[in-house]
């Protein structure tokens, strides 16, 4: 679960990590309420979309077609102002608040579609000495939180991992001990983080620790982390994704989700417990199981054909999961044939059948719909949707199921 | 002999009573499985189906069983603490069927397990978010469907649980039975890797060759043909799910995402080639290429 700039620093506030005073404003009233309130000559106003790329991002209502090419194609000067803008007055606020609030963001991360931008977030500048970056994650490898900096802040780590691995440190938390204050000390230290800055920073990599703990994130980012002139470090940036698995202890944090920047019809699957990813393609796929559902996307892909979802309805859906899954595939205009593949373990073939069979009844088929069954009580299954008397084309193996559900979507 | 579960094998289930964990036991049981108990705090001294006596803790069922491996059904705020309890409780091979368990609780977890090995337990996690693994004929802990396996000689490991059923059922189709599957599960952090799985079956004189299934996200996938590229003996066919994903989303299983520019399937056929790992780019040919290359 993606978290916005403003409520990263909420928690980041909460847990003693020193960040720029601000505050999040949803109207042009409120906006400039919040920097006259800031005080100051100097604000700094942000688009709150859970794409990255705002700074470089242009608004659709605002520039041209061509514009917004050159920020799809990932330019690196584009005319017009963006998704974060410095101001030195309250009137520069003002004019920013009116071109964001409402207005439809498109970075190169969001696509051309863009991204309507319904909150903002106005903050004070801070004068900055050296820009580093520092990160809490879970290192995979060896099954552990990793702290990892490095000196190329306000840049993307995957840049800096490529160019510059040597600019990168790492520490790794012992989960029973916790970061420890030597290891807080040596990343310090490798940073050349000394002087007045030297305790600032220490107590810094402890308390983005515990924040991460504390919230269960699975991911917390400071790019950039800033050393004032005055010897102070503070997180300019913060991005924050917190683990899905965990939500069920984090109540407070999960009702700030922010949920219009998904795919309506991932919402929906939401809703019915089904993993659902919308992807490009023509060909509609509802399977059981990540793995197997990823591998049919392959396969399809493999045979000529192109995905138009990742859908897994999970090891034991019920008959009206399934037809919920056949509905929300159907709503997509793109979809030209879809592919029912079922390997059943806990899941019967027999439950999968009966859904198919309801769900075509009641909304019909304006696609070919090829179903594979295999596992659990497949013969049953098979003879449902055999005797149903519609139009389901049945297939054997995946191989087989591949090829049928292209040549389908391609009208052969 | 088989791979870490065979004829010998005492389960026990935590969770018997919940409705998946009964629901397992009686499908595991039904299958041949010795199951000697199950655990649920607060049942002690009652019986499961009238025949499988129920404790109050893990220590319990031990000490009256014998029991060498456990099966955890157990919700995801407590499956974590249900595994260090198995450990704890010095149970060898500890099954986490359970899907959703934070990631954070799963640090702690595989850590209180190192802690324990390296002071000379030999525990050994499978999971979690796993169907588990299976000795077909023998032993089979978790939610895989029994029937579709064959006893045989070739190894599958796996991070998916439908897609262990499709590479089982394609290499019973072809006439090639199963010493044992281990599906290893989806999450970030899992207890038995690719890596633990191949050595298993690289060291089982009853294992001829292995099928590896892979799945975008993290580089376990990588490590494993680091080490089979200096090690490993016998024939694997590889296949990496997830080639068509796009990047930054979360496919089905937690660890499924491919970030920063890792976890690409490409990178990871790319480890598999240069491992000398026979690879099929469709799913449809794994147990057809593995008869081919054992020349069968």
């Amino acid at each position: 679960m993606k978290l916005h700039e403003y409520q990263a620093k909420d928690l980041l506030r909460r847990h003693g990590v020193p960040v720029p005073p601000g505050k999040a404003a949803k109207t042009v009233d409120e906006a400039v309420a919040v920097a006259t309130e800031l005080g100051g000559n100097f604000w700094v106003v942000k688009a709150q979309v859970h794409a990255g790329g705002r700074g470089k991002g242009r608004f659709k209502e605002v520039v041209g077609p061509e514009v917004l090419e050159a920020v799809l194609a990932g330019a690196a000067d584009v005319p017009g102002k963006g998704g974060v803008q410095l101001c030195k007055s309250i009137d520069a606020v003002k004019a920013a608040a009116e071109t964001m609030l409402g207005n439809t963001l498109v970075t190169k991360q969001t696509g051309a579609e863009g991204v309507k931008v319904k909150t903002i977030f106005i903050t004070t500048g801070a004068s900055i000495a050296r820009e580093l970056y520092a990160a809490i994650l879970l290192d995979r490898q060896k099954s552990r939180l990793v702290l990892m900096a490095s000196t190329e802040g306000g840049t993307e780590i995957e840049e800096v991992a490529e160019k510059h691995p040597e600019a990168i440190q790492k520490v790794w938390a012992d989960p029973v001990t916790g970061l420890g204050d030597w290891q807080a000390r040596e990343m310090a230290f490798k940073l050349g983080l000394t002087g007045k800055s030297f305790g600032p920073a220490v107590a810094l990599f402890k308390k983005l620790y515990e924040a991460y703990l504390a919230t269960d994130a699975s991911m917390l980012e400071i790019n950039p982390l800033v050393v004032t002139p005055e010897g102070d470090v503070v997180a300019l940036d913060a991005k924050m994704v917190i683990d899905d698995n965990a939500t069920f202890r984090q109540k407070e944090i999960v009702s700030w989700y922010d949920s219009g920047e998904d795919d309506p019809a991932e919402v929906e699957a939401a809703a019915y417990n089904l993993n659902f990813v919308k992807l490009d393609g023509t060909i509609g796929c509802m399977v059981n199981g990540a793995g197997l559902a990823m591998a049919t996307m392959d396969i399809i892909k493999f045979y000529g054909g192109e995905p138009a979802n990742f859908l897994d309805v999970g090891g034991g859906a019920n008959k009206d999961q399934v037809k919920a899954a056949l509905q929300i595939i159907t709503k997509d205009p793109a979809v030209k044939a879809i592919l029912v593949n079922i390997f059943g373990g806990i899941m019967r073939c027999d439950v999968i059948a009966e859904g198919v069979i309801a769900a075509v009844k009641e909304t019909g088929l304006a696609v070919p719909l090829v179903v594979r069954l295999a596992g659990t009580n497949v013969e049953l299954g098979k003879k449902m949707l055999a005797e149903s008397g519609l139009a389901i084309t049945p297939a054997d193996g995946l191989a087989d199921a591949a090829e049928k559900v292209v040549a389908a979507a391609s009208g052969r | 002999m088989a791979v870490l579960v065979n004829s010998n094998t005492r389960l026990i289930t935590q969770g018997i009573t919940g409705s998946a964990g009964a629901f397992h036991t009686r499908g595991c049981k039904a299958y041949g499985t010795n199951v000697v108990g199950g655990v649920t705090p607060g049942k002690g001294g009652q019986l499961f189906d009238d025949s499988v006596p129920i404790f109050d803790t893990v220590a319990d069922a031990v000490k009256s069983t014998g029991a060498n491996a456990s099966m955890i059904f157990v919700p995801p705020p407590f499956a974590a603490d249900a595994i260090m309890e198995a450990a704890d409780a010095g149970i060898g091979v500890i099954v986490c069927i359970t899907e959703g368990i934070p990631a954070n609780d799963m640090v702690r977890a595989w850590r209180y397990l190192q802690g324990k090995n390296a002071a000379g337990a030999n525990l050994r996690l499978i999971g979690p978010n796993c169907p588990g693994i299976i000795t077909p004929g023998q032993c089979k802990i978790g939610i895989m469907p029994g029937h579709i396996h064959t006893p045989g000689r070739i190894g599958v490991v796996s991070r998916s649980g439908t897609l262990t059923y499709e590479a089982v059922g394609q290499l019973s189709a072809v006439g090639l039975g199963q010493s044992t599957c281990i599906g290893i599960g989806g999450d970030p952090v899992i207890g038995t890797n690719h890596t633990d799985a191949l050595r298993l079956f690289n060291d089982d004189p009853d294992t001829d060759a292995v099928i590896m299934i892979g799945e975008i996200g993290g580089s376990a996938e990588e490590e494993a043909c680091a080490w089979a590229k200096d090690h490993m003996k016998k024939p694997i066919i590889g296949f990496i799910a997830g080639a068509t994903a796009p990047p930054g989303r979360r496919m089905g299983h937690a660890g499924a995402i491919i970030s920063g520019g890792q976890g690409r399937a490409e990178d990871k056929y790319a480890a598999m080639e240069s491992a000398g790992v026979h690879i099929v780019r469709s799913p449809a040919e794994m147990g057809r290429r593995m008869k081919e290359v054992l020349g069968r």
